[in-house]
């Protein structure tokens, strides 16, 4: 199977690759997939003060198209509020990234990965 | 170096250039083009020599009577015919068939097709290391087994089946016994005059021959039965009907005799090479062979790194062709059903690859692809959120994941 170039260039250099402390107040941490489907994605976001995320962080076991999807959405989230990095959906991270229709499941689990950061935020901040 | 670097030869392999030089004498008019049928004209008898020598060379490396080689388009043809026309012509006796599940798709598929016409199907197990327990075959034959078939050497993990155990319980039990030998004629010595087998499959393209022609041996003493599956001209004593393809039989018989001459030495330097790859990446964290290290081929190599998904290490390893257990490399989402029966947790298959290596495969390419495959999985293990919690010390076992 043919790669698209945008996968490709995501998947050879990719954007905030990191981790940032699952513990702290500012952070939110999204897990998503399971190691025996082959993908697991976790996403991190750092939000401020007036609830726009100032950085978010990915690491991702799983297939080119899987680290794509992933990198791509965290150069996405960046400088955006939590309510419209909540309105990503993954037809938009696979339309960017050309992804064939048995890679869509890649986009389905950013999307997830995404909800579940801001989820996890927010039930820290007791408003969740 | 010429890149990329091919180590998928249990897939495939080229046509080795001494094949490919005796196909073409049979093609164009001043070659043997005629049909070995003819038997009206020189054309026909020169075409007909070609064939017989062909047939000659096939036999001689297995051990075979020439009388005893059936072509065919490839194993997956001879693995239908076996099983589809021994089951058939001896159903009258029985109508259960003992075979394994880490089998080809060629004798999975056709014995579910059989499945599907009332026979019934025992799919055996394997043990750990992908052998099976000569104990658990013998127990899984009934009064109504017509038929085994168990392959010779694994085309993903590359282990070798103890044949002449399995088959001495076959004679006793009076079933009739297939081999699927497409991936170990050549590479492992083959003596039919002394094992106990009745019907086994080859190709010619996994050894240096070309795609679309094979064999089955199907033996004579006591004679083995089959209903034909292809009907026509009645070519092969009745068994498979169609115009010989001459240039196709005169490679696969040149592939056999060239295996034949240089088998042992081949082996050798290919079981250097893939030793030399192993010792080069045995000493990283978490990695695991999947089969049995001593039973298999020489050229074999099948090998998970933890926590990296092996689709993406394929890409990563993009100067490299080899291919992967991975669920992503195929259209399903299952990982290779092969390492699922050898007791491999999912995720390990998702991270495995297989290197085969060949004829062709130098010591500078392995030494290539030692460090580029060293170099990758770290990357992408700083990638992998699940090195992360194993580099602290969380049990994966022990996380609840969430599941799509
Ligand atoms: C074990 C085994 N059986 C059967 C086949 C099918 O062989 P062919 O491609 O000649 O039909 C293969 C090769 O893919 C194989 O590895």
């Amino acid at each position: 199977m043919a790669y698209s170039d945008k996968v490709i260039d995501h998947y050879e250099r990719p954007r905030n690759v990191g981790t940032l402390d699952k513990d702290a107040v500012n952070v939110g941490t999204g897990m998503v997939g399971a190691p025996a489907c082959g993908d697991v994605m976790r996403l991190q976001i750092q939000v401020n003060g007036e609830g726009v995320i100032e950085d978010a962080k990915f690491k991702t076991y799983g297939c080119g198209s899987a680290i794509a999807s992933s990198s791509l959405l965290t150069e996405w989230v960046k400088g955006k509020t939590l309510d419209e990095a909540r309105l990503i959906k993954n037809s938009q991270i696979a339309d960017e990234l050309a992804l064939p229709p048995v890679k869509v499941h890649c986009s389905v689990l950013a999307e997830d990965a995404i909800k579940a950061a801001i989820a996890d935020y927010q039930s820290k901040q007791g408003t969740g | 170096m010429k890149l990329p670097i091919y180590l998928d030869y249990s897939a495939t392999t080229p046509v080795d250039p001494r094949v490919a030089q005796k196909m073409c004498a049979c093609l164009t008019p001043d070659g043997s083009f005629g049909n070995p049928a003819s038997r009206s004209h020189a054309f026909g008898w020169e075409a007909e020599k070609l064939v017989d020598e062909a047939r000659n060379n096939v036999a001689a490396l297995i051990g075979a009577d020439p009388k005893e080689i059936v072509w065919t388009s490839g194993a997956t043809e001879s693995d239908n015919l076996a099983i589809k026309g021994a089951a058939h012509f001896y159903q009258k006796q029985g109508r259960h068939i003992v075979t394994v599940k880490t089998e080809h798709k060629a004798v999975l598929d056709t014995c579910r097709q059989l499945e599907r016409e009332g026979f019934e199907v025992t799919y055996l197990d394997v043990q750990s290391n992908g052998l099976i327990d000569l104990d658990a075959f013998e127990a899984a034959i009934r009064p109504d087994t017509v038929l085994a078939s168990v392959m010779h050497v694994n085309n993903e993990i590359g282990v070798i089946q103890d044949i002449a155990a399995i088959g001495a319980i076959c004679r006793e039990r009076k079933v009739v016994f297939h081999v699927d030998g497409a991936q170990s004629a050549g590479k492992v010595p083959i003596n039919l005059a002394n094992l106990p087998v009745d019907l086994m499959s080859f190709s010619a393209h996994k050894i240096y021959g070309p795609k679309g022609i094979g064999a089955l041996y199907v033996q004579r003493k006591p004679r083995i039965r089959l209903e034909a599956q292809m009907h026509g001209g009645g070519h092969e004593r009745g068994l498979r009907s169609g115009t010989l393809a001459t240039h196709q039989i005169v490679g696969m018989g040149e592939a056999f005799r060239i295996a034949g001459d240089e088998m042992a030495t081949e082996n050798e330097r290919i079981r250097t090479l893939r030793d030399k790859l192993y010792g080069g990446l045995k000493d990283m964290e978490e990695v695991y062979v999947n089969g049995d290290f001593d039973r298999r081929i020489a050229g074999n190599l099948n090998i998970s790194f933890n926590f990296v998904e092996g689709e993406s290490l394929m890409m990563a390893l993009k100067d490299v062709a080899v291919s992967s257990g991975s669920a992503c490399t195929s259209a399903s989402l299952e990982p290779s059903y092969v390492l699922r029966a050898i007791g491999r947790p999912d995720e390990l298959a998702h991270s495995s690859l297989r290197f085969t290596l060949g004829r062709f495969t130098t010591e500078a390419e392995i030494d290539h692809v030692l460090s580029l495959v060293r170099g990758q999985v770290d990357r992408l293990r700083e990638l992998s959120p699940l090195w992360d919690m194993y580099k602290d010390g969380i049990d994966l076992n022990s996380v609840e994941w969430v599941a799509h």
